[in-house]
């Protein structure tokens, strides 16, 4: 059974029907690309199985567990781990407290850890705090552990939110067009990270990007969305090749 | 190009090099020795405060500083400056230099000892500190008694207005819970002569129970925070504020109605248990309580909820649950503060707790610093002690402070120490000279 199975969702947003019939399967330890124009709905599918919107129709199975109806926290305690499109990072924290908080879910020193300061609590911060300087070490920027995160470079400042996804302790990981607005040097950077996390964590990774270089760098298969319907699906090589696809993305040569 | 900005603005870093020089000959002085001369002084106050005033042609020792003094009679201006820079400022800054170097090396060996035995002999100090200031006279008591009690009150709105980044008005209405259900259980159960009639347990037993009462007047208040919580959690925004406004009200009009609680014209009796020490250890405890509470990863995830909701759910944060337990949590608090506010004044009135409360509470909150601890003591006692130095310019005073509030809000948005955590180890630790000084 696949790790991540989406079956026939349906999303409506008032009457614009957002997302129509989206089916979705992947394997662990796969990297799968979403691609489509602006305003294809990607990243509404990213919020309906993360469960920021509620699908109108269909389930999606992670693990073989419904998470329709879940709260978006649940949903990420289950395992599965996002970035997002527009940085959403905390303005007003460090960089090692940023990945600490991801693992809120794994404390469980309680409300009177938190009140008295007890060995227990100390020890698990301690524990946490080592496993966020692993993932900074990992993303390559732990030398900025204790900068706030507003005064880091833009580049930097993905890393962090991929160290906070990543501290989530994810089987799956969402990356929301994560080289958005990075010149070349950062761009090829994080995609030497991404294939890194990929490899050590062995982690399947769904991905929206645009930029087709990296898409078809990285991914295993892609889809093609297009007016919230998936007009193409297969490997890099089919999709290039897909005259769907080069008509959606480059529109159809007049016939004379 | 070193040069060339010290010629563009000479003046400027003149004067800042100049502060940094001053600074630096006490940057290296550990906290313990800080006491130690605050110890002297007060000590010295307490021996020759009188006579010593006296000779300067004052009555006696100026209460709060020489500001009363100065402000009622500007001629003794002069005779007030100079009792304070000889009875507190020169034995302050002369003990804490002499003993800097001996007080680092014992703090380093205390602290290698145990950090509790250190944290607690840094405690004892300053209670001595504060309590020989304060037994010069009644009023400084009282004063006393209301700071601590305002820094609990500061530090418990910061929670829910600082740290969770919503606005809540409805502290004072937290307070008048935790004072009347404090102030009704101490009387019903141990005072005779009251509208409650006769004891219900001995006399005797009263004060050691005072604290359980006192933990009870602060559930009830964060029960009765869950009627604001309920409601108003569901969305962000300015919702939480104008319920909780409403509730202050609601509270303020429901004890005025309430004729066998005293109604608008109050409850007496409470007997005498707030005194200085039991108000000291009990702001002591909520400073800890609270500063461990904000540093805990579970603490943290309140300021993430505030910068960021939707990611901070997409990180396991369970933001609702978050904000249900710290804005409980913080009612708690004030209403402890309330139970407290009533037994230091052995007497309260519901018209106490109404929009000029709400006012300064917020004042303390907004001046101290958002998000910070050491910013709420920092604004609850310079407000306090403001408040009651201006006291002479009467109406006058509702201008000075305002304006004051202004600047600050101009010149530093956040308050005055905003965004800061508060680590103890590093408070009471041994200090070294700074880096520019060995430059």
């Amino acid at each position: 059974m696949a790790l991540l199975e989406v079956r026939k969702m349906t999303h409506y947003f008032g009457g614009l029907r957002a997302v129509y019939d989206y089916n979705l399967e992947i394997e662990p330890g796969q990297i799968l690309g979403l691609i489509g124009p602006n305003g294809a709905g990607k990243t509404t599918i990213f919020n309906l199985i993360t469960g920021i919107y509620s699908p109108t129709e269909g389930s999606v199975l992670l693990d073989g567990q419904n998470l329709v109806g879940l709260q978006p926290f649940q949903i990420a305690a289950q395992g599965l781990g996002r970035t997002f499109q527009n940085l959403r990072l905390w303005r007003h924290m460090n960089v090692i407290d940023h990945v600490k908080l991801a693992r809120y879910s794994k404390i469980s020193y309680g409300l009177i850890g938190a009140f008295l300061n007890t060995p227990k609590r100390i020890r698990e911060e301690n524990e946490i705090e080592e496993k966020a300087f692993q993932l900074l070490k990992m993303v390559g920027i732990d030398h900025l552990a204790h900068q706030v995160v507003t005064n880091l470079p833009y580049g930097a400042q993905r890393r962090v939110e991929l160290a906070r996804a990543l501290a989530t302790d994810p089987k799956i990981l969402f990356l929301d067009e994560p080289t958005a607005g990075m010149n070349p040097e950062e761009l090829l950077d994080m995609m030497k990270i991404i294939r890194m996390v990929h490899k050590q964590l062995g982690l399947a990774i769904f991905l929206i990007e645009h930029r087709m270089r990296v898409v078809m760098d990285l991914c295993d298969l892609i889809q093609t969305l297009v007016f919230g319907e998936v007009i193409a699906e297969g490997t890099p090589e089919q999709i290039r090749n897909n005259p769907k696809v080069i008509d959606a993305y480059l529109g159809k040569e007049v016939e004379t | 190009m070193g040069v060339a900005i010290e010629t563009q603005n000479s003046e400027k870093i003149w004067i800042a090099r100049w502060w940094n020089k001053i600074w630096n000959r006490f940057s290296d002085i550990p906290l313990l020795a800080w006491l130690c001369g605050a110890l002297v002084a007060v000590l010295l106050e307490m021996f020759l405060g009188n006579p010593f005033a006296r000779l300067f042609g004052m009555s006696k020792a100026p209460v709060l500083f020489g500001f009363l003094i100065a402000l009622k009679t500007p001629a003794l201006f002069p005779a007030a400056l100079i009792y304070v820079i000889t009875i507190y400022l020169i034995p302050l800054f002369l003990v804490a230099r002499l003993l800097g170097a001996a007080a680092n090396r014992l703090v380093g060996r205390l602290m290698n000892l145990s950090f509790v035995l250190t944290a607690f002999i840094h405690l004892g100090l300053l209670y001595a500190v504060l309590q020989i200031w304060a037994d010069f006279n009644d009023y400084r008591v009282l004063i006393s008694k209301m700071i601590l009690i305002a820094i609990m009150v500061t530090l418990s709105l910061n929670i829910v207005n600082g740290y969770m980044g919503e606005f809540s008005c409805s502290h004072p209405g937290f307070m008048a819970v935790g004072a009347y259900v404090a102030s009704v259980l101490s009387v019903l159960l141990f005072v005779d002569d009251s509208p409650f009639g006769p004891p219900l347990l001995p006399i005797g037993i009263g004060p050691f129970l005072f604290p359980i009462i006192l933990i009870i007047a602060g559930l009830v208040a964060s029960a009765s925070a869950l009627l604001v919580a309920v409601p108003s959690f569901r969305t962000r925004g300015d919702y939480l504020a104008i319920i909780s406004l409403a509730f202050m009200f609601i509270i303020k009009s429901l004890i005025e109605n309430l004729e066998i609680f005293g109604g608008p014209r109050g409850f007496r009796g409470q007997p005498d248990w707030a005194n200085l020490p039991t108000v000291f250890v009990w702001a002591m405890l909520c400073v800890w309580i609270i500063n461990n509470f904000v540093r805990s990863t579970f603490g943290k995830s309140l300021n993430a909820v505030r910068d960021g909701e939707m990611a901070a759910s997409a990180m396991t944060i369970d933001t609702s649950k978050t904000k249900m337990v710290a804005f409980l949590f913080a009612a708690f608090w004030a209403g402890v503060a309330g139970g407290l506010f009533a037994h230091v004044l052995r007497y309260v009135n519901p018209a106490v707790f109404g929009i000029q409360k709400l006012a300064e509470v917020l004042a303390m909150v907004y001046f101290g610093g958002l998000n910070s601890v050491v910013g709420s003591i920092v604004g609850a006692v310079s407000f306090n002690l403001l408040s009651e130095m201006l006291r002479p310019m009467e109406i006058y005073k509702w201008i000075i402070i305002p304006v004051m509030l202004i600047l600050v809000m101009i010149y530093r948005p956040t308050g005055l120490i905003a965004f800061t955590e508060l680590d103890f180890k590093k408070l009471l630790q041994p200090k070294s000279k700074t880096e520019q000084e060995e430059v």
